[in-house]
């Protein structure tokens, strides 16, 4: 009970920060998403790309992510302000999903349609656009899903270089060691996870093809 | 029989297509006539569907030419090359995410055809290939294997295209559905007049639907012969396929030929 006043008593806190975590994770899964699908769609016409790219994005995952943070301190236009570093480093987190899914979702398209969709003479832009985009959207958008979950909550390690976000309850709570706080900010990106988790799931759903 | 001085719609010349060290069809050299069904016969890796391709550039050859009416196909821009010759193979291809009317008006819509254009098409072209309707709002799952095959060709006479090429297209339908393919296919094609060009491995079908036998073997063509000559022939191979499909060929080659 502690927890649930504590936060009614710092609602105005609570929300802000929450509105801090969806501004980095809502854009950085923008780019993510603007940067990994045409990046997908690159690797899937050009294989020769295909392994250094995914092999790219697979280190990047690697690299433990206060790690990440620490590292693009130093950088000058970036260190100005730590919500930019954070929101680089959340897009960098999420471009494998979304790049993989893309690959592997038009790569799943049937090769008989793409096939029969050459002899009838489209062009390679309109096969993209109209056949295989459409095919492949729901294996993209739930790369866009995983990535979304990972961001929601990687971004609260983003408060560690003062980015905000639901963060800062955490790491207040650790130093108080007070687990109301930390719980403060857990258990509200714990739902802001699930409801992106469930909305992008809807959305892939309404898109998917027959 | 066509005469055979009649500028051919399609005409291969010396042509051969080789990959790395293989070669898949060798100085090959053929014409095909207007209004004809020429089946390209021959086992599995004899070439016949790489002739195929051939004419719609899915392929293209190491050396030598092919010219569709009288045009090498190089030369053509390939998008109004494919667009200008109907395509249909095995697997049907048709695209999941759309309806049967949208498979068959996608290159009329490609094309800009008004919309009320498209639809008349496409009602004409389900009533082409006997399907009803209503099927027209139906999705390719919801249709059997041989529905979908009678889209596929609806498909390919969408924008009536000159020539059709047909990749062993009833090989994977059962064989009653199959025969009363090839029987509606063959009486669709007294009234169209299409150039056709079909692949298959099935001499009786062969027989059936062509009016000439061009036989295959190892990327070399044997010899083309018309179904009757086929029967009597005395070449090896032609004899070999003879053999292999036994009795009652004779009463295949003589029916429902104009």
């Amino acid at each position: 009970m502690n927890f649930f006043r504590f936060i009614l008593q710092n609602r105005s806190q609570v929300l802000e920060l929450t509105a801090e975590h969806l501004w980095l994770v809502g854009l950085s899964t923008l780019f993510a998403t603007l940067i990994g699908i045409p990046l997908g769609i690159v690797i899937v016409h050009w294989p020769r790309l295909n392994k250094p790219v995914l092999a790219g994005a697979n280190i990047i995952q690697t690299v433990p992510s206060l790690a990440l943070f620490g590292f693009l301190l130093p950088v000058p236009w970036l260190g100005d302000r730590a919500d930019r570093l954070a929101i680089l480093a959340l897009t960098l987190y999420a471009l494998l999903p979304i790049i993989r899914n893309t690959y592997t979702g038009i790569r799943g398209v049937d090769p008989a349609v793409l096939e029969a969709g050459r002899g009838m003479g489209l062009t390679e832009s309109q096969l993209l656009l109209r056949v295989e985009l459409p095919l492949a959207v729901s294996v993209i958008l739930s790369g866009v899903r995983t990535a979304v979950v990972i961001s929601v909550g990687l971004a609260t390690i983003a408060a560690a270089i003062g980015a905000g976000g639901l963060g800062e309850f955490i790491f207040r709570g650790l130093a108080m060691v007070d687990n109301r706080v930390i719980l403060a900010g857990a258990v509200p990106a714990a739902l802001l996870a699930l409801l992106a988790d469930v909305g992008v799931g809807w959305l892939e759903r309404r898109l998917q093809p027959r | 029989m066509q005469s055979t001085r009649a500028a051919p719609v399609i005409e291969f010349r010396d042509v051969s297509y080789q990959v790395a060290e293989t070669h898949v069809l060798l100085n090959l050299t053929l014409q095909v006539q207007s209004g004809e069904i020429l089946a390209l016969l021959g086992r599995s890796g004899s070439g016949k569907t790489t002739t195929l391709k051939l004419v719609n550039r899915l392929v293209s050859p190491t050396s030598g030419e092919v010219l569709v009416n009288g045009v090498p196909n190089l030369n053509t821009d390939i998008t109004r090359l494919r667009r200008s010759v109907g395509y249909v193979i095995q697997e049907v291809g048709l695209f999941p995410h759309f309806t049967v009317a949208r498979n068959i008006g996608l290159v009329p819509n490609i094309e800009g055809w008004p919309e009320p254009r498209i639809r008349a098409r496409v009602e004409e072209l389900l009533q082409m290939v006997g399907l009803a309707p209503e099927l027209a709002s139906r999705y390719p799952h919801q249709l059997s294997g041989g529905q979908r095959q009678r889209v596929g060709v609806a498909r390919a006479l969408a924008a009536d295209p000159q020539i059709l090429l047909m990749d062993e297209p009833f090989g994977a339908l059962d064989p009653l559905t199959r025969d009363e393919l090839q029987r509606e296919f063959l009486s669709l094609q007294r009234k169209l007049r299409k150039t056709v060009v079909f692949v298959t491995h099935d001499l009786r079908e062969a027989m059936r639907l062509g009016s000439r036998i061009a036989l295959m073997e190892a990327g070399k063509l044997v010899t083309i012969l018309s179904p009757d000559e086929f029967l009597r022939s005395s070449d090896p191979w032609a004899a070999a396929y003879v053999k292999a499909f036994g009795d009652r060929l004779e009463s295949i080659a003589t029916e429902g030929k104009s």
